[in-house]
Parts: structure tokens; C-alpha cells; sequence
């Protein structure tokens, strides 16, 4: 404490100036983690290549294969679902104030899960390419959890605890459906099942790229609307009420948008563990708890993660691609175990 | 702005908490509500701020509606917003995305009003829950309210801080013609400095009316169940003594 304080607002200022560095370095991180998703696989590619493929002033037929047909759907979807996840984690825990939270604890992933496996089993039955029935019926399922515990929170009133409960049962519900299908599989649908569960983001198409990143840029600008709001709520449900939140109203309405952008995301890569759990809890420690600027930053060391992970991914096993969901666990639980000691142990 | 409640009644479940209760309040007043703890003085004002269910009537006159201010009792915060920041948020209402310079300035003043400049960087939850109290009350006052309803604001504060909150709030209510309920658990900071007082016993006005009207030994005895003595202060305003509980035994 200084005897004599900087001005109040010029000092809110200043720190309001360096979360926007921290963002842009974010940024910077991700772009190099882009290009190197890029140019790492079975073929290493030398990046200045890479980044000229991407300019359009390409000169090598095959590189140019590589990069736009196999490699740029699966870093762009890297980035696209790493942004959704982090977001909506971030969302989940000022909505619930849980700092636990991310879209596994409302049983959303769950859904997704059982509606995925529902739909391998069930996909000689339905005359449509399983590339397209497959993460349909993921989102549907992801989107009746979501009804389920908006249901139920619309009955008896959207307070956290209530909105944690619905979820667990739906959690457990959707597992224990999922667990059956599991035990009725034959085992190549079985192998197909666990492979999907794992998360992957070798079947991403340019295509679900769109969808993703359409959804999430336009969740973007309605999350951030209501981002005071959501600050407000970190104070705790009355004094939000005080301040003249509609506090119900308003974790239902954050709660079913990021089911939404939750939904899309795994519907087509999987269930991805960690990235929504961990990313918010890093740009909170780098920005701060004003959403203005802990949204953003969640989705940008969301898509960091998620990219960097991909790259990991790649090196693990030269010749071979780790699913994706595997590399965030193991990257996830020393950070996340690292974020519980820090908090026990914080004054 | 004028306050007028009648037939004010608040249940949680089956318990009756606040039980009909009918009260005026006025521009320019300090009212505080007193009793012992589950009288019904916190619920009372929790439904006159909007955030708890009541039956009966609560009507505000006379000035700008969504002007009051309401500061709950729980000072607990996790959170790592700054004490700027959070008395910012009792600007909510006008907050855009790209904050006003009013809206800075408003909250900066209010810092400076209240004494607390220098904890302006600190997180909230870094403070003690005396400092928290003050950055809440800083927030409720940078909103430029019409009303105060203030859940015991001086609980956690120290004697100089607590004469001064007081005594703030006080002058402010007077000056601006603010209408401020302030509940209390210190009845001689309540003689001192409130206009009017309201005893609450099981969740009904046991009495009410200036200082020396309302602090009666009888009415204390009422509502406390403790003997007190009560003489009158250098100020003119009563001054409590609570001397035993009256179920007590023959006491030293």
C-alpha cells in the first residue's frame, strides 16, 4: 500500500491496458501453435513453407495437399472447439460458482456421448452417411440434457446447487445409458464407440469447421452483452439481485447458450476433457474476473490448448496420432492438480 | 423518496418471519430497525429491496424507481475483482461494455467518500471483512441512490470506522434528502444517530418512534429479555446500560 495511491481510474486503466497485452500474447502463442499444428504429422513440413501454402503463394503440389486437404480442417477445428470449450467453461463457473465446473458437470458432454453411441449402433438402420448422423444425433442428445436440467431448473428456481444436482443426475443418467450400450455393442461398434468417446479431431471437414466457429462467433457477442452482468454475479446471488441482475433468468439464458455451443463442438470431435475445466482458471489468474475481458481470454487459451495439444498429439508417437481427448487428460491433471495445491495453499 | 409499507408479511416455508408489519419512512430520515437476532429485521428489509417474496403492499413516491440501494449483511466474497471494481458494479445499471468516464468518476468518488482509496487495486477477497464492508458500502453510494437499505453496515467495522460510517451516512441522508433504513444491532449508535427507530420482536413493530420514544427500558425488556438502564447522553440522545438478562438469576 502506497502512501499516496495512484488515481483509481487511471490505475483501472492500466490494469485494463495489460489484460489486453496478456490476450494479444495469447493470440501470438496461438497463431505459432496454429502453424506448427500445421506443419507437424507424419510428413514434417518446414514452416516458412506452411505459411506461404497459406498466403496462396504455394509452389509444392504435394505440400499444398497436405496442408489445405489434411492438415488445415484439423487445426482450424483444434482452434474452433478449443475457443467453445474454454468459453463455456468459463460461462459454467460464473454461472454456477463452482470453479469445477465446465460442460462435463451438467451431464451436457454425457448426452452428446450417449446420443453419439446411440447413433453408431443404430446407423445401418437410418439411410444416411454416419459422418453426418453420427455428430447429429451427439448435438441432439447433448441439447436434451440441456432441456432436461433447464427443465427442471425453470420448476424450482436456476440457483447454482439446483442447476449442479440436475446435472449430475443427467450426468449419471446419460452414463449409465451410455454403459448399456456399451454392453450390447458388437464389438466392432464397441471399438467405434470408445473411439468416439476418446474425442478425435481427425474427422473434422472444412464444413464443421463453419459450424462450429458460426455458433461460437455468435455466442460471442451475446455472452459479452451480458458480460457486466455476469461479473455482478461473482459477488454472490443477492448482491447481484441488489444490483438489479435477474439473476434466474440469467444463468438459465448463459446456461442454455453455451449447451448450445457445447453441444456443437462435441458433436463433432467428441468428448474432450480438461480444456473447459483448465483454460478458465489460466486466464482468470492472467485477467481477472471482469468477463469483459475472462471470456475472451478463456476462448483464446481455450483454442491455445486445444492447438498445442493437437501438436502434442502428433509427437507422442512418431507415426501415429494420439486421440486428442488422451493428450488434454494428461496435460490437464497436473495443471488442475497444480491449480488445487496453488488454492489450497493461497492466503 | 417516500416509503410507505402496509401489511408487509414474509414466510420462509411454514415459519412466519415478518408478521404484518406497517411503516413510513421519509426523504431525508435515518430509520433503523433494532431487535434481537431472528426478530425479523433482515427479512423486513430484504423484501423492501426486492430480493425476497412478501405478501402486502411496498410502495416508493416521490422520486426515480430502481434508485434504491440495497446492502445485504453477508460480507463474504470469493472473488478477485478489485475494490474498484466491484463499488464500479453498483453502476451496473448504467454500465456499458466501454465503461462512461461518469461512471469512473462516480465510482472513484465514492472511494474517496467512504475512505478507501488505497485499497482501490486490492481484490476483495483479499480484504478483512471490516474494509469488505466498506467497499460494499461504497458500491450501494456510487449508484447516487434515492433510498439506502442498509443490513447492519457496521457489524465488522471498528470503532472509528463505524462513527465515521455512521456519521456519513447520516450527513448524506440529510444533505441529499436520501430515505436510509439502516438495520442495527448497536442500540446506543442507533440513539445517536438514527431519526427514528422501529423495534422488531418475533417479526412485529413492537415499537417505534424517535429515540427516546422507542428505547424505553420496557420495550428493551420486551424485546430483548435483558434489564437495562437508560440515562440520557451529553447529546441529549438515551444511552443504553444492559445491566442482566431478565431470566437470570440474582446477577453480581
Amino acid at each position: 500500500m502506497t502512501a499516496f495511491p495512484a488515481d483509481a481510474i487511471i490505475a483501472w486503466r492500466a490494469a485494463n491496458s495489460r489484460r489486453v497485452v496478456v490476450m494479444a500474447v495469447g493470440i501470438v502463442l496461438l497463431v505459432a501453435s496454429f502453424a506448427a499444428d500445421l506443419a507437424t504429422g507424419p510428413a514434417m513440413l518446414p514452416i516458412p513453407e506452411v505459411v506461404r501454402s497459406l498466403l496462396g503463394m504455394g509452389t509444392d503440389p504435394m505440400l499444398e495437399a497436405i496442408v489445405h486437404r489434411l492438415r488445415l480442417p484439423i487445426a482450424l477445428m483444434a482452434v474452433a472447439v478449443g475457443a467453445s470449450l474454454g468459453l463455456t467453461g468459463a460461462v459454467m463457473q460464473t454461472i454456477l460458482n463452482n470453479p469445477l465446473a465446465s460442460s462435463y458437470t451438467l451431464g451436457i458432454s454425457a448426452g452428446a456421448g450417449f446420443g453419439a453411441a446411440l447413433a453408431i449402433l443404430a446407423g445401418a438402420m437410418i439411410p444416411l452417411p454416419p459422418a453426418l448422423v453420427v455428430p447429429a444425433a451427439a448435438f441432439l442428445f447433448a441439447g436434451l440434457a440441456c432441456s432436461l436440467v433447464a427443465g427442471a431448473a425453470q420448476l424450482r428456481g436456476a440457483t447454482p446447487e439446483f442447476l449442479v444436482l440436475s446435472g449430475i443426475v443427467c450426468l449419471f443418467l446419460f452414463q449409465a445409458l451410455l454403459s448399456l450400450l456399451q454392453f450390447l455393442a458388437s464389438p466392432e461398434a464397441l471399438q467405434q464407440i470408445v473411439f468416439w468417446l476418446f474425442g478425435s479431431l481427425m474427422r473434422a471437414s472444412l464444413g464443421q469447421v463453419g459450424v462450429v466457429g458460426l455458433v461460437l462467433l455468435l455466442s460471442i457477442p451475446l455472452l459479452l452483452r451480458d458480460a457486466w452482468q455476469l461479473t455482478a454475479l461473482r459477488l454472490g446471488d443477492e448482491r447481484a439481485r441488489a444490483l438489479g441482475v435477474q439473476v434466474d433468468a440469467l444463468r438459465l439464458r448463459a446456461f442454455i447458450l453455451v449447451s448450445l455451443l457445447t453441444g456443437v463442438a462435441v458433436a463433432f470431435v467428441g468428448t474432450i476433457g480438461f480444456v473447459g475445466l483448465v483454460a478458465p482458471h489460466i486466464a482468470r489468474m492472467l485477467v481477472g474476473e471482469d468477463q469483459r475481458h475472462l471470456l475472451p481470454s478463456a476462448a483464446i487459451f481455450g483454442a491455445l490448448l486445444l492447438s498445442a495439444a493437437s501438436v502434442a498429439s502428433k509427437l507422442i508417437m512418431p507415426g501415429a496420432v494420439f486421440p486428442i481427448g488422451i493428450v488434454t487428460s494428461l496435460i490437464g491433471v497436473p495443471v488442475l492438480g497444480w491449480l488445487v495445491l496453488r488454492s489450497r495453499t493461497a492466503p | 423518496m417516500r416509503l410507505s409499507v402496509r401489511g408487509f408479511s414474509l414466510r420462509y416455508g411454514v415459519r412466519v418471519a415478518v408478521d404484518r408489519v406497517d411503516l413510513q419512512a421519509n426523504p431525508g430520515e435515518v430509520l433503523a430497525i433494532l431487535g434481537a437476532n431472528g426478530s425479523g429485521k433482515s427479512s423486513l428489509l430484504r423484501g423492501l429491496a426486492g430480493v425476497q417474496r412478501h405478501a402486502g403492499t411496498v410502495e416508493w413516491s416521490g422520486g426515480e424507481p430502481g434508485r434504491v440501494g440495497y446492502m445485504p449483511q453477508d460480507t463474504s466474497a470469493r472473488s478477485q475483482l478489485t475494490a474498484f471494481e466491484v463499488v464500479l458494479l453498483g453502476r451496473l445499471r448504467s454500465l456499458a461494455f466501454k465503461v462512461d468516464v461518469a461512471d469512473l468518476k462516480a465510482a472513484r468518488d465514492t472511494l474517496e467518500e467512504v475512505g478507501i482509496s488505497h485499497l482501490a487495486e486490492r481484490p476483495i477477497r483479499e480484504l478483512s471483512g471490516g474494509q469488505r464492508q466498506l467497499v460494499f458500502l461504497a458500491q450501494v453510494l456510487s449508484a447516487g441512490p434515492s433510498a439506502l437499505l442498509l443490513d447492519e453496515p457496521t457489524s465488522a467495522l471498528d470503532i472509528t470506522h463505524q462513527l465515521r460510517v455512521l456519521a456519513l451516512l447520516r450527513s448524506a441522508t440529510h444533505s441529499r434528502r436520501l430515505t436510509t433504513i439502516v438495520v442495527l444491532h448497536d442500540l446506543n449508535a442507533a440513539a445517536r444517530f438514527a431519526d427514528r427507530i422501529v423495534m422488531m420482536h418475533d417479526g412485529r413493530v413492537a415499537g417505534h418512534g424517535t429515540p427516546a420514544e422507542a428505547l424505553t427500558a420496557e420495550t428493551l425488556r420486551r424485546c430483548y429479555g435483558v434489564e437495562v438502564a437508560v440515562f440520557s447522553g451529553p447529546d441529549g440522545a438515551p444511552v443504553i446500560l444492559p445491566l442482566r438478562p431478565c431470566d437470570a438469576d440474582a446477577a453480581p
